[in-house]
């Protein structure tokens, strides 16, 4: 059978809105910040309109967005709600106390970078604040991805392997703000693939009297913790599920929590995370035609992170390079630390910092990273690898 | 193995949602009675039924119904003497636990 | 009419469950039972950090026979708006409560309370004020009184004065808004059943004098929450969609000769006892100055 869908040419953003109605949300609180603001702006026009039925909660803060979709979840309905940057630290507090209530929802974030200065362009330091806590991370390429993947979101969220929240990244401006031609299945075909939320793993009602969360023993929370991490790792089974799924109502699919481009002879690897992994690709593609054995496997999810598909690349290959759009001030960039700690030294890693705070890198940037990537390599110069590189060629002290 | 996986996931959200839950129960602190430095006592001869030590009991550590005595959880009660303060009619004794 | 006692004695089931690790004395569990005795059946109970965080009961077992959703500091008046949100288009009834203390409502949750009040949602939000942030131990808040000693006013008392939130919310034009006193249970019970009634934001300011907090003995809670009432010091309002009434336990007292002396309310609390005589004018006139303004709201909103 054929898929059933309609294509419209959509900015990232409203793609992301159509998605929200298309699951047929039902609470949405958000916060208007830069690039995120034309999502909610979209679903709070949906909602006035009669095109989502829906509850759309003007909060006063980003805290209270996630606040108000955490009580809209616990009291059993599917939320949503959409921010950036600051918009998500002011959350934080509320990201781990959601999380750790092991609720579902959908959250989209538009990637932006954390000043000062203030900069409203993509960098992924944001979206990967939250790594440490049981969320789902996924980040997507394009603006079909960012549609895809805030659907799948639900599904993923809400499946009883799971319950866990979803948070969607797309990079701020370059996806948020670009049209592209987006294929999305018909209400039809998503109402019977997505069914209604049912209110697990607990709901909030009247005349059922518990507590949720009372202090106790400090084992508990431990244990609560370990029940959370068994979550997060059952979310790889479902991802790839539904991922494999989504081909037969939507006709893509993508390879689960990485993409895999131009891998199966490759023998140096190149990895990337959103979207300007479209560049490190075409870059790919020159090296190619010059005879250079690179590849790309593209993370799509940060959490859980895809420890067999980094592993089994590693296995088949001379060198990684790790380009980071996000730093651990004194350590290194936050995906190079990710892939190392599953490479364990197995192969050589390099890493490389590069455009932060929206910073332009285009394809010969990344041809330029991995030229010199496998050049180093086969010289033998991988000991200066341990310390990586600041991709800033147009820096002079 | 996906069914596996199921049923492993729903004994463990069981298990979570009975670890993140508390269910109201007497005694969530435990048995507070012991708190008691003094034992709230009703003289039940000068007991007028107003029910005011039950309104006021702030641990509802005293059973009452309208037109009946008022009866103390000795489990429970803390010993606060708000029961005796606000007696209307001094019928309730505070006698020191010791004695 | 306050909720007559025997009415309240109908109600079998306790929202307070005995043994709860509650205070002796506690004026929450004093206010939380008159919850429960009206809105047991109904509400769900939203609660920041605070006393209550405690007071709900220690795992596995729960203190509070209510529904009861612990959620950050700051975020309490958001998540009620979520849960209200929520039930509007499940098509589930309960009232959902914020039970909030002073510094969840008006320090750190201020803006999440105003946030949701301007909103007009559909919840009940009641703070028990006991003036402090005791369950920190002790520290002044933005509602501790003028000169009372806390452990961040240790020497002097509290520089700054208390912070009216009923007022606050009341110009956040929403159509119920009121206070009470736990010295007044069935006062506060009748409060609940007016609020109950109503759709939209509604506001509870319940003054709930602290034993460890205030510095009395355990026993005199609801005394001097009454106190707080018989001197002046504490107003019992309720204004209902565009009508404020003084209410009856307070009405005596608009008239300064009925009051009882502010001394006999002060002396009785510890945190009080380094005030000199020209503190405790000042205390005066600022009581007079607040009878003044709340008798002239009741002439301006006569319904
Ligand atoms: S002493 Fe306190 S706890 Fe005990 S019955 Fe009297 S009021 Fe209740
Ligand atoms: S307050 Fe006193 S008189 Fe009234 S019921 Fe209690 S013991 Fe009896």
């Amino acid at each position: 059978m054929e898929p059933r869908t309609v294509t419209k040419v959509l900015v990232g953003n409203h793609a992301v809105a159509e998605a929200i109605r298309l699951a047929r949300v039902q609470v949405v609180a958000a916060y208007p910040i830069t690039p995120q603001t034309v999502i909610v702006e979209r679903i709070a026009e949906m909602v006035e309109s009669g095109e989502l039925k829906a509850k759309y909660i003007r909060v006063e803060s980003e805290h209270s967005a996630l606040a108000a979709v955490y009580g809209a979840a616990a009291a059993g309905a599917r939320a949503f709600t959409a921010t950036s940057s600051h918009g998500l630290l002011y959350m934080y507090e509320m990201l781990w106390w959601l999380a750790q209530s092991h609720l579902p929802l959908v959250l989209a974030l538009v990637t932006r970078a954390i000043g000062p200065p203030w900069n409203i362009h993509t960098d992924h330091q944001d979206l990967l604040t939250v790594r440490d806590a049981p969320w789902i991370i996924a980040m997507a390429e394009n603006v079909q991805e960012a549609f895809d993947l805030t659907l799948q979101g639900f599904k993923i969220s809400e499946d009883k392997r799971v319950l866990l929240p979803f948070m969607v990244g797309l990079d701020g401006f370059v996806l948020s703000h670009t049209a592209e031609p987006v294929s999305m299945p018909t209400q039809e075909t998503v109402d019977a693939w997505l069914p209604p939320r049912e209110p697990e793993p607990w709901v909030l009602e009247p005349g059922k009297p518990f507590a949720v969360g009372n202090v106790g023993p400090d084992e508990v929370t431990m244990e609560l913790r370990w029940l959370l991490w068994r979550a997060v790792e059952r979310a790889r089974t479902v991802i790839r599920e539904v991922d494999r799924e989504y081909e037969k109502i939507a006709g893509r699919s993508y390879g689960g929590l990485v993409e895999r481009y131009r891998l199966s002879d490759a023998k140096y690897v190149v990895v990337t995370m959103g979207a300007w992994s479209g560049d490190a690709k075409e870059a790919v593609d020159r090296l190619r035609d010059e005879g250079v054995p690179v590849g790309l496997l593209r993370i799509r999810f940060v959490r859980p992170f895809p420890k067999e598909e980094v592993l089994e690349v590693a296995a088949g290959s001379r060198a990684i390079l790790v380009v980071d759009r996000a730093v651990s001030m004194g350590n290194a960039g936050v995906l190079g630390i990710e892939i190392s700690s599953v490479v364990r030294g197995r192969i050589p890693v390099k890493n490389v910092i590069a455009g932060l705070g929206g910073t332009d890198t285009g394809y010969e940037d990344f041809e330029d990273m991995i030229r010199r990537f496998v050049e180093e390599y086969e010289s033998g110069r991988t000991d200066k690898w341990l310390e990586p590189e600041w991709y800033m060629p147009w820096f002079k002290r | 193995m996906g069914e596996d996986l199921l049923r492993e996931a729903l004994e463990e959200n069981k298990l979570f949602v009975e670890k993140l839950l508390a269910k109201p129960q007497p005694g969530s602190a435990g048995p507070t009675g012991t708190w008691r430095t003094y034992r709230p006592v009703v003289n039940e001869g000068k007991c007028i039924k107003c029910g005011l030590c039950w309104l006021y009991c702030p641990e509802e550590a005293i059973e009452w119904s309208p037109g009946g005595l008022p009866k103390i959880d000795y489990r429970f009660c803390k010993g606060c003497g708000v029961c005796v303060q606000e007696c209307p009619v001094k019928a309730i004794d505070f006698v020191y636990e010791g004695e | 009419m306050p909720v007559p006692i025997a009415k309240l004695a109908q109600v079998k089931r306790k929202g307070v469950v005995p043994g709860n690790p509650a205070c002796m004395g506690c004026p929450h569990t004093l206010g939380l039972k008159i919850l429960g005795k009206v809105l047991g059946d109904r509400a769900v109970l939203v609660v920041p950090a605070g006393c209550t965080s405690i007071i709900a009961g220690v795992y596995p077992r729960a203190g509070i026979n209510m529904p009861v959703l612990h959620v950050p500091f700051a975020s309490a008046g958001a998540v009620a708006s979520g849960i209200a949100a929520a039930y509007d288009m499940i098509g589930r009834d309960g009232v959902v409560v914020v039970w909030s203390g002073d510094g969840g409502a008006a320090d750190i949750g201020f803006a999440t309370l105003s946030g949701a009040a301007i909103r007009n949602e559909n919840i009940l939000v009641i703070v028990s004020d006991n003036e402090a942030y005791m369950n920190t131990g002790i520290q002044a808040s933005g509602t501790t009184s003028w000169r009372a000693r806390t452990t961040t006013t240790p020497i002097y008392g509290k520089t700054e004065e208390k912070k009216d939130l009923a007022l606050l919310m009341l110009l956040h034009r929403v159509p119920y808004v009121a206070t009470a006193s736990v010295g007044y249970p069935t006062d506060f019970a009748e409060k609940l059943e007016n609020a109950a009634a109503i759709r939209g934001f509604r506001f509870i300011h319940l003054l709930s004098p602290c034993p460890p907090g205030w510095r009395f003995d355990a026993d005199k809670t609801a005394h001097v929450a009454k106190l707080a009432v018989e001197t002046g010091a504490w107003i019992l309002w309720e204004y209902i969609n565009g009508r404020f009434r003084i209410s009856p336990m307070s009405r005596p007292y608009a008239d300064p000769r009925r009051r009882k002396p502010i001394e006999e309310y002060l002396r009785l609390q510890g945190r009080f006892s380094h005030v000199k005589p020209e503190d405790v004018e000042f205390i005066k006139r600022r009581i007079e100055e607040n009878w003044r303004l709340v008798k002239e709201l009741e002439a301006f909103y006569r319904g």
